[in-house]
């Protein structure tokens, strides 16, 4: 399969299936869309016709074909997807390894964010926080399950985390007391609204935390919309001077500062401009996931407006680049020379099978946007999965699994979807998500255009 | 006249004869959260990222 596009001042094609990009001029582009389609001469004689005024030789004309043909020999072009049948192998291969787990250390917030994934952080349930107890018996079930895998991701997450901060402590402790002996190395994550930073949580997240998550919206007026604690009263001012000083101390180590984005904001550029003028420089931009009917849910007609925000953001980068103050987004990062394999491209996401959540109770479920969902339970940490039904579920999705995929460009780049997003739309796990479909190819597409200008050395 | 310029990038196909080791990271895990993409992840197995 073939995707062509033109983005940026680029013709782009990409092979999906051998993963090669090509930056091409208008006659080879023009060339590449109807070559499967006709013979040689015909497709000649078209081009002659449609670039008449290039004035091009036939030898020109049949050069170009010629190295699209190469191409295509070469296996860079028009390559079949010979994959179907490794779909499933890595999960097989791995069946039963546990590798990351997301600790719900805390079923309670300090904020009363209306759109909020988790209501408000207590996932429609019983407010509470994690014991150490609970923790510990995660950790050791992790490390216990983990098999050969050296690294082990451990997210603190919630509800807020720092509300129950020294059980993060003390289950931090606890891992690198373990870690060594074990042969293991955890990578922890802790995700928070920012209210309780203080130079305590500060050091402790720059020593020990691989990466931080940090919830901000962008505009004062945007992130207090919704970011409000119970008095009703935002959080913009309270927080921004504390995440500006822990990602100062931070000393280069991972950050994403976080925003969301919702029918309120679907021109979410300002946002992010707000994050850049703020001084912050990793940034990560998500749209909304909330009910359907939800005021906050963004619409049809937001849809175009988000589609060029992403093209924007994808200039924007690239002259930040030439001004000599980069920055990141989260979406846009893609690695073209030392990306993920095929297995992992084409296995799915990884929930419910080497990636779980921990409740505050030690209830496993496939993953943070599963938990509260009673019937998605797999079991705790203390038994391990004790529905290994749910579980095959989980793992028979794969990028094969969804038909709506079949034909998808993207699908290589996207793995088959968030398992969340196409049952919370569908009501099932191996549904699709389309309006979550559009707006990841167009990131793909912006990704790309950006990499490629990159490479060519066009932002500087 | 160049008209077409390939940009270097992993074979995805060559990938398949030595990929697997799961190492690499989970899904959104330690990001956003939110929805699903392995494009912007990294291969651990350096030895087999290229």
């Amino acid at each position: 399969m073939v995707h062509q596009y033109k983005l940026g001042g680029y013709n782009i094609v990409l092979d999906i299936c051998s993963g090669a990009i090509h930056v091409v001029d208008d006659l080879a582009y023009d060339i590449v869309s109807v070559f499967e389609a006709k013979d040689r001469d015909a497709v000649l004689l078209e081009m002659k016709e449609k670039h008449s005024d290039k004035n091009l030789s036939d030898e020109e004309l049949g050069r170009c074909y010629d190295q699209v043909a190469g191409l295509k020999e070469q296996g860079k072009l028009f390559s079949p997807d010979t994959f179907e049948s490794m779909a499933g192998a890595l999960k097989e291969k791995t069946a039963g390894v546990v590798k990351a787990l997301c600790l719900h250390i805390s079923h309670t917030c300090n904020l009363n964010c209306s759109y909020c994934f988790a209501s408000q952080g207590n996932y429609h349930g019983e407010r509470a926080v994690m014991s150490f107890e609970v923790g510990k018996q995660a950790l050791d079930y992790l490390i216990a399950n983990s098999g050969t895998r050296k690294n082990l991701e451990v997210d603190f997450f919630g509800g807020e985390p720092l509300m129950n901060f020294q059980v993060v402590k003390d289950l931090v402790a606890y891992a690198r007391e373990v870690e060594k002996e074990h042969g293991k190395n955890f990578r922890f994550t802790l995700t928070t609204n920012g209210l309780l930073i203080d130079d305590d949580v500060i050091e402790f997240a720059n020593k020990e935390m691989s990466n931080v998550v940090l919830s901000l919206d962008g505009r004062k007026e945007i992130h207090d919309r919704f970011r409000v604690d119970y008095a009703g009263n935002g959080s913009w001012e309270k927080i921004v001077p504390k995440f500006q000083k822990l990602v100062e101390a931070r000393g280069g180590k991972n950050y994403y500062m976080r925003g969301t984005f919702t029918h309120a904001n679907p021109d979410f550029l300002a946002d992010i401009q707000q994050m850049l003028d703020l001084g912050f420089r990793e940034l990560s931009m998500e749209p909304v996931v909330c009910a359907k009917g939800d005021p906050s849910e963004l619409t049809e007609e937001d849809k175009a407006i988000v589609l060029d925000q992403y093209e924007k953001l994808a200039e924007l980068m690239l002259e930040r680049d030439k001004e000599g103050k980069p920055f990141t987004f989260y979406h846009y990062m893609i690695d073209l020379t030392g990306g993920p394999c095929i297995y992992k491209r084409i296995s799915g996401c990884g929930s419910g099978t080497e990636y779980m959540a921990v409740t505050p109770w030690g209830d496993l479920y496939p993953c943070h946007q599963f938990v509260g969902e009673e019937k998605f339970k797999l079991g705790d940490v203390w038994n391990g999965v004790t529905k290994p039904e749910i579980q095959d579920e989980f793992m028979g999705c794969n990028v094969y699994a969804r038909k709506e995929c079949h034909d998808c460009w993207a699908r290589l780049y996207c793995s088959g979807g968030c398992a969340a997003n196409a049952y919370h739309s569908t009501g099932s796990i191996k549904g699709v998500y389309e309006y979550g479909c559009d707006l990841f190819r167009k990131r793909m597409e912006c990704a790309i255009m950006v990499a490629i200008a990159r490479a060519f050395g066009d932002n500087k | 006249m160049e008209h077409i310029k390939t940009i270097e990038t992993r074979n995805l196909c060559d990938s398949a004869k030595n990929g697997g080791c799961g190492e690499c990271q989970t899904s959104c895990q330690s990001a956003c959260k939110t929805s699903c993409g392995i494009a912007n992840q990294y291969c651990e197995n350096t030895k087999e990222s290229k």
